[in-house]
Parts: C-alpha cells; structure tokens; sequence
C-alpha cells in the first residue's frame, strides 16, 4: 500500500501532463464513476492516418485515476487508434507500477475506458474487472 | 438513570475486532461505525449458544429444541420492544434490515393506501433507503415526490417543512439521525406536526437506535426502522416498529409460511401481527444476537453512550477544525451525533480514506448511500469517521494527525 503514493504517482497527479481540453477535437468522450465520483474526459487530435497528434484529458477524482489519466495521455502520443485498441488493463498497471485492490482498479482503469469508448464506440469496452 | 462514564478498557476488552493490528505494530481504530459497529462477546457468544445448543426452527414445535429456540426468539423480539419504548411487542417486525422495513412500508401501507396524485415528503438527507424505496412507488403509482430541503447548516429546513405540511401530503419520510452530516432531527415535533396534518410519519432510525435512547412512542412515529448492525448486532437482523392499527390494516408484504393463519387452494387468510409480515423462516440467529446485543446497550446504559459520543465529537470538531484546508460538513457537536465528514482541499477523499488506512485508521470515503445530499454539498464525495462506545479520545488524536500526514504528503 505504501507503494500506491509514490513519488511519481504524486507528481503525476500534482502535476497533470496533456491536461486540459482540445477544442476542436477529432473525438471528445467523457464518463464518470458514480461510486467514487471521479470525472473524466478525453479530447484527442488525429491525423489522416488517425495516429494521435494530440491528446488532452480532464475532469477531477482521486490521485489514481488522475495519475493514470496523466501517464495514458504521454504513453498514446503518436500512436495509431489500432494501437490504442491493444492496450489492456495490464499496460495501465505496468504504467502505475503498482498493486491495487478492486476499488482502486476501478480508479486506474477510468481513463482507459474513456478512451476506448471514445476511440471505438462502448460495444468494444469489456469491464474485465 | 445515572450517567456514568464508560469505562473505555473494559469496553474495548469486550470486542475482539478491536484489539487486532491492521499491520504488525497498527493496532486498528475503527472509525466506520456508522456503516456498521463491531461486535461484542456477548453477542457472538448468543448466537453461537443458538447454533450449538438450540438450533430449531421456531413456531409451531412441540420438540424441546423448538420450544427454546422459539423462546430465545420470542424473547429477544420482547427485548427489543422494551429497547425503543414500544408498546407492545407485536409492533416489532424482524426484518433484514432498515432497508428491508422501510421497503416493507412501502409496499404494503403504500400501495393500499396510496393513489395518483398524492404527495409524500422526503427529506434531502436522506440514505438512499429512505428515498428509493419512495421513488419506486412513485413510479408505479403516479404520485408526487416533495423534497425537504436541507439548510447551509446542515439541518432541516423547518420553514419549508411546514409549507410541504399544508399541501397535505400523505406520508412523511425523515430520518431520526443524518448518517453524513451528524444533524439529529426534530423528529417528535416533526411527526406530532405530520400528525396533525393528517400524514403517516417514517422515522429511518438506522443512526439513531444505535446511539442514543429512544422511545418510538414519545417520538410519536407511525413507523420507525433500523438495523441490528449498526448497534452490536449481527448482519440480517433489522427491525420495523410500526403502530399496531395501522400493521393490522396493511395488507401482507411476502407470502409464504408463518405468515398466514388458513390456506385453501384458492386463497389465504393472513396471520396476526408481526407474523403477517415475517413470511418464512426467519433470521433467528440474528434476531437473537440483536436481542442481546440491546441487553449489553442497556447495562452499558444509552445516555451514558450518548453523553461520551457527544464528548469525542465535540472533540473531534474542534481538532479537525484546526487542519488547515478541511471543510467539515453538518451542524455544530451539540445538535449532531457522533459523525464527522469532511473534505480536504486538493485530496480526493478515496485518497484520504487510502493514507489514513496506513496508520489503521478506518474511515470510509464516498457518497456514503446520500448521493442527492452530496449535490446539495456540492461534493462528490466526503471522508467520513463516526464514534461509538468503544471510541477514545486518543483514537480522535491518531485521526486528526493521520489527516495532517495526508495534508502534507499531498502539499
Ligand atoms: C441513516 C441510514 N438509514 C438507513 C441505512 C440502511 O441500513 P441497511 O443498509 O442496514 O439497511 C443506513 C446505513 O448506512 C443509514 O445510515
């Protein structure tokens, strides 16, 4: 647990990077964890190839699921929404570096799903809890 | 009945959760009793006397073991009567819980009493189990929701309240005790007002039967719910007080054994109160466990539980109050419980609830089953700690330093 808190996590969350909303956006998504009341949503910049130039996220919640949000806007830049579609709920914890509980994978995983179903339409997300 | 100051050593002594460590060196200092307390030996060991010893079912046996176990069952429903002033202890319905009763008050007294267009009050602090409930009915039947508001301080607004009373609602649902904000209702003047207005009165006493003494005949209820867990009892085990005129005009909630007097083919005859409303086996262990633990509330004695909350809230309200960047939400510590949410500045309160577990402090973190109340406070969430018997002060000193640790860390 004491690993939840790092240093990194922190400055991530202090520190949000690609924080903010594009406008205008190629796709903009947003949803919400009613149960902890984390917010967030996703702009994205794509070009003719929809590979990402640009990536922004916002909205408000707990220091995990911001610090995800933050590290997934760095991880996506440049790459291709097919690429976006590889990514697992093993790539957010190998991002965060750490262990969490079934609470707080909740938290971490928000920003993915935001993305996803931004990206792809809700039928492609699975909540593989 | 004379206060006396609990004795926090011998209390404590009677809760094996309580001596345990979170980790090696962290002994636990559970702060979560509003969403459930811990529990004492003497309950445990009932329910395990139960199972080990009596174990029948109840009702209609003539064996030994059905005898007792109908007894210790019986008995306890008898205990639990005397606990909250009622009359008789027929107006004592077992049920899961407080959600359970209140569900049950809905079903039957509503859906035979009710018709399109009439109004029921609710309040704004309510948990979702004394709004959902009400909402559903509202759905099936055409009727109108009226909301009774909360004020900045954190307590009901009584203007209003009066203004809803004129519109001539039917039924008036409030609880006795805000599970968030601490704030302890009005509710005798509040139900002696519904009265007079010609509307039935649901108290939700989840916060209150577990905290101070109550008599559901001085506060003039029509109907008054809570949950054995909440107060030393196990799980499962809740209670709906209802007036026995109005229980004995309610059409029966489920169906089944033990709930009816004759059944034919082509119909039934319901069986007296409570019965009418306890189909099935009942949870007897659980009724059990609650009944002893009211006898161990009571040889603790309820004013005395009641003054020493007082005493760690006021307590708590002053050293939370000294952290810089918190905001505590509800009334001040001598019109609330023993329930402090608060918030903290640029600190979601799941990551409170995260750092302050560390130091094995046990604090829940969300909206606390009061969504609507949380729009009202413009929060999405709160951190909550409530106190109970077998708090102490120096468990208040660990919670306020384990908040100014999170402060920093997140500076
Ligand atoms: C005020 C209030 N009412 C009702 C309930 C519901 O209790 P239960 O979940 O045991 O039915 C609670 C529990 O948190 C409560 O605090």
């Amino acid at each position: 647990m004491d690993d939840m808190y790092r240093e990194f996590i922190l400055d991530h969350y202090k520190n949000p990077r690609h924080h903010g909303e594009l406008d205008p956006a190629d796709i903009s998504y947003q949803d919400d964890n009613p149960l902890c009341g984390d917010v967030i949503r996703i702009d994205l910049r794509v070009d003719k190839d929809n590979r990402i130039i640009e990536s922004a996220f916002s909205g408000q919640g707990c220091a995990i699921s911001q610090a995800s949000a933050s590290m997934l806007m760095e991880e996506i830049q440049g790459k291709s929404l097919d690429e976006i579609k590889e990514f697992s709920r093993e790539d957010i914890l190998q991002m965060l570096g750490i262990e969490l509980g079934p609470v707080r994978l909740k938290c971490a995983m928000l920003s993915l799903k935001v993305l996803k179903v931004g990206a792809y339409g809700v039928q492609d997300w699975v909540d593989d809890e | 009945m004379s206060l006396v100051e609990l004795d926090s050593g011998k209390i404590r002594a009677e809760f094996p959760a309580l001596s345990r460590e979170i980790r090696p060196g962290v002994p636990l200092v559970y702060l979560d009793t509003t969403a459930t307390s811990q529990k004492p030996l003497r309950v445990l060991e009932a329910m395990e006397r139960y199972y080990r010893w009596h174990n029948a079912n109840v009702h209609r046996g003539i064996h030994t073991l059905a005898e007792e176990a109908t007894a210790e069952f019986e008995g306890a429903r008898t205990k639990i009567a005397e606990f909250i002033g009622a009359q008789d202890s027929r107006e004592v319905i077992f049920t899961r819980n407080a959600t359970e009763a209140i569900n049950l008050v809905a079903k039957t007294w509503g859906s035979s009493n009710l018709k399109e267009g009439d109004r029921i009050v609710v309040s704004e602090m309510e948990h979702h189990s004394n709004l959902v409930p009400w909402q559903m009915l509202s759905a099936e039947q055409g009727l109108e929701i009226n909301v009774l508001p909360v004020t900045e301080q954190g307590e009901l607004d009584l203007r209003e309240w009066e203004r809803l009373l004129n519109k001539e609602p039917k039924i008036v649902c409030f609880t006795h005790m805000s599970n968030v904000l601490g704030t302890l209702n009005p509710v005798a003047e509040m139900c002696a007002q519904a009265r007079d207005a010609g509307a039935v009165s649901v108290v939700d006493g989840a916060q209150s039967a577990p905290h101070l003494p109550v008599d559901v005949r001085a506060i003039g209820a029509d109907f008054f719910a809570f949950s054995g867990h909440k107060m030393c009892g196990p799980t499962g085990g809740g209670v709906l007080w209802g007036r026995a005129k109005l229980l004995n005009e309610m059409p029966p909630f489920l169906g089944g054994g033990d709930m009816i007097k004759r059944v034919q083919m082509t119909g039934f005859e319901p069986n007296e109160i409570p019965y009418k409303f306890e189909a099935g086996t009942p949870s007897i262990c659980e009724a059990i466990g609650l009944g002893a633990a009211v006898e161990y509330l009571e040889s603790v004695g309820m004013e005395s539980i009641w003054k020493h909350e007082q005493e760690l809230i006021s307590y708590a309200l002053e050293g939370l109050g000294e952290i810089n960047g918190i905001t505590v939400y509800g009334p001040e510590a001598h019109k609330r419980g023993g329930v402090a949410s608060f918030t903290l500045e640029g600190v979601h309160p799941h990551d409170i609830a995260q750092v302050l577990d560390r130091d094995g402090v046990a604090v829940r973190a969300g909206h606390h089953c009061a969504m609507p109340l949380h729009t009202k406070l413009n929060v999405v969430a709160t951190a909550r700690a409530s106190f109970y018997l077998y708090n102490t002060q120096d468990e208040v000193d660990l919670l306020v330093e384990g908040i100014g640790r999170v402060r920093d860390m997140f500076r």
